[in-house]
């Protein structure tokens, strides 16, 4: 019991990064449609951004964020106007093949760049875990769990308070409709991908430091966003917060009571099997599969 | 003539081995051949029938990974105690086996995974290749995980009446691959040109009209799944008994990528695009290794993918029949205005 109880304890704050993972998937997925395999590059550019300014230039542990967050809004912002702007009419396929190549060219560009060794980062936490009775669970994870619970809060607050966010979800739902009634179009796709980007890039910010750094880190990344975001069902934030809180449940006693090599493979299987038996999501309102 | 260029492209690369003796050279066409077979297999589900399979490498590796235990022989304990041992068989059943496995995986996944379209298919295709990539990396008792198979037998072939091959030698792993990527082309020639092949583009084109016309969608898209997944079953096949080691890499998800990139850049749903792409995209490593790092080489695959999408989304081989369709046109019609000039008057 005190042992799978550790697991749930693992489970909030590896979930909680992973819905960071899932809603900035999720925004980009339901409203521009486009497959995006760069999103686990995004997630390995934040944590290389806590890395260079952490690391590198000595500077403060909660700066590196703030850099991570903006830096990858920046990168995202520039990946739409430049990839996907020119291609707007283009079908699926077509953008999810350009996006492979930005997938390509940023994990080589970070290989080439920092090198294959993983990189770790000393983060201004005390070594020594929080320890309440049986349980111990590091001061930095806490602070990952809250980190990305603010963040998470943030992003229900733009997308459902705010007038950009109103925007947004009127062009999920109709975006001739939207167009008509005098929403720019091209600036919501841009501030879509900007927003989604900057939140892998926290997701990878928050995790780096817990791990290690390394190139390979977003391939995994991709497909495990791509899970939540099955399991939460297209376009829904709820969805996709509750979807990352249950693939890390999953990975956890998968990992715990099955073996640890299976741990990746179980956000696999619950892509398998969510999307034979029930290609909705576990969550979704809308039909979505057309 | 263009109906003889097959065949001087066939005479042209079965030439090959007589005057070139470079042996880094012809290991680069061996395994260019290789993953021109699989980009082919690929071809028939991505270009004929319009699904984006990006979990194709699974096949590969099946097939790898078969062909070289059937060759090898195993030992394992299942669950209850039930032990499987396999003594080791002619290498040859290993590539029988290798294609038919594969072609099983292919039915089974392309049961399951047709129910979905888009980019729920590609997902799930993904997700199968990395569970079965986990499992190769996990099951050490079956597959030696992380320690690669190793001391994988070469085909060997006894023919009675033709004598005794083995195909240890470059050349004649050379010749090999030649063989199998002609028996391929023909049979997905064969397949496409057939009245499947045509019920594959309609469904391609607009599969609401296909189904209302009474084409059966899932039956030939299952059909083009077995056909393609055997097929790159019997390229990976190839790959494990020539490389002589095979570990739980083959299933990266980079090498489907890269499958997709020479079937994309050479022309989707075009017989020689596969081909073409293939030759392109396998010696840019070549052409480029003296002053390019690995992953600067793969920037540049990154970078020249991203190019073709926006410059050739129809990929070079179709550009080219274009070009020479439009030669031909104006030759065509500077003759026909002339003699219309001379009737003129």
């Amino acid at each position: 019991m005190v042992e799978f109880l550790q697991h749930v304890i693992n489970t909030f704050i590896l979930g909680s990064t992973y819905a960071l993972l899932g809603i900035g998937l999720t925004l980009i997925f339901g409203i521009m449609r486009v497959v995006n395999f760069a999103h686990g590059e995004l997630y390995a550019f934040g944590a290389y951004c806590v890395y260079f300014v952490c690391v590198l230039l000595g500077l403060n542990f909660f700066l590196s964020l703030f850099v991570a967050l903006l830096a990858g809004c920046v990168v995202g912002a520039l990946i739409e106007v430049t990839l996907l702007r020119p291609m707007r009419n283009a079908d699926i396929d077509t953008t999810m093949l350009i996006m492979i190549g930005a997938m390509i060219v940023m994990q080589n560009g970070e290989q080439y760049i920092w090198g294959g060794v993983a990189k770790s980062v000393n983060t201004p936490f005390p070594e020594t875990p929080l320890v309440v009775g049986p349980f111990s669970v590091s001061w930095l994870r806490l602070f990952v769990f809250f980190a990305a619970l603010v963040l998470i809060a943030a992003s229900y607050f733009l997308i459902n308070r705010t007038k950009l966010g109103k925007a947004m979800r009127a062009t999920f739902q109709d975006r001739d409709t939207a167009s008509l009634m005098g929403i720019n179009i091209q600036a919501i796709y841009m501030w879509t991908f900007a927003i989604g980007s900057s939140l892998a890039a926290a997701a990878g910010a928050l995790l780096g430091p817990v791990y290690v750094i390394s190139p390979q880190m977003g391939n995994i990344a991709s497909l495990k966003a791509f899970a939540i975001v099955i399991l939460g069902g297209l376009g829904s934030i709820g969805g996709a917060t509750i979807g990352g809180f249950l693939l890390a449940f999953a990975e956890e006693i998968g990992a715990g009571y099955i073996s640890s090599g299976y741990r990746d493979a179980m956000g696999f299987l619950i892509i398998i099997a969510i999307l034979l038996f029930k290609p909705t999501g576990l969550f979704a309102r809308a039909e979505r599969i057309g | 003539m263009k109906r003889l260029f097959p065949w001087f492209a066939l005479v042209a690369f079965g030439s090959i081995p007589l005057w070139l003796h470079d042996p880094y050279l012809l290991n680069a066409f061996i395994t260019t051949g290789i993953f021109i077979i699989a980009a082919m297999s690929l071809n028939l589900l991505l270009g004929y029938t319009g699904q984006l399979s990006l979990g194709h490498v699974a096949f590969f590796g099946i097939g790898a990974y078969a062909s070289a235990l059937t060759a090898l022989g195993f030992d394992v304990e299942l669950l209850f105690g039930i032990r499987v041992v396999h003594e080791p068989w002619p290498v040859w059943t290993g590539f029988v086996i290798g294609v038919l496995i594969a072609g099983l995986c292919g039915y089974i996944v392309g049961k399951l995974s047709f129910r979905v379209r888009g980019a729920y298919f590609v997902i799930v295709t993904i997700s199968f290749a990395e569970v079965v990539r986990l499992v190769a990396l996990n099951w050490v008792e079956l597959t030696q995980g992380p320690l690669a198979l190793i001391s994988i037998p070469p085909i060997t072939l006894g023919l009675p009446g033709l004598g005794y091959f083995d195909f240890y030698s470059k050349q004649s792993n050379f010749y090999l691959v030649l063989g199998v990527i002609v028996i391929s082309y023909v049979i997905i020639q064969r397949l496409v040109n057939s009245r499947v092949g045509r019920a594959m583009v309609a469904l391609k084109e607009n599969e609401s009209l296909a189904v209302s016309v009474g084409i059966d969608v899932t039956k030939y898209l299952v059909l083009a799944a077995v056909i393609s997944a055997g097929i790159a079953g019997a390229a990976g096949s190839l790959y494990a008994h020539y490389l002589k080691i095979i570990d739980p890499d083959v299933f990266l998800f980079l090498y489907t990528i890269t499958m997709v990139i020479m079937v994309i850049s050479g022309g989707k749903g075009t017989l020689a695009g596969p081909i073409v792409g293939g030759l392109i995209f396998s010696f840019i490593p070549v052409v480029a290794r003296p002053f390019a790092a690995p992953e600067v080489q793969w920037i540049l695959y990154g970078l020249l993918m991203i190019l073709i999408v926006f410059v050739l989304p129809d990929g070079i081989v179709p550009a080219i029949e274009k070009l020479l369709a439009g030669r031909d046109k104006k030759k065509a019609a500077a003759p026909s205005a002339n003699t219309s000039m001379q009737d003129a008057p």
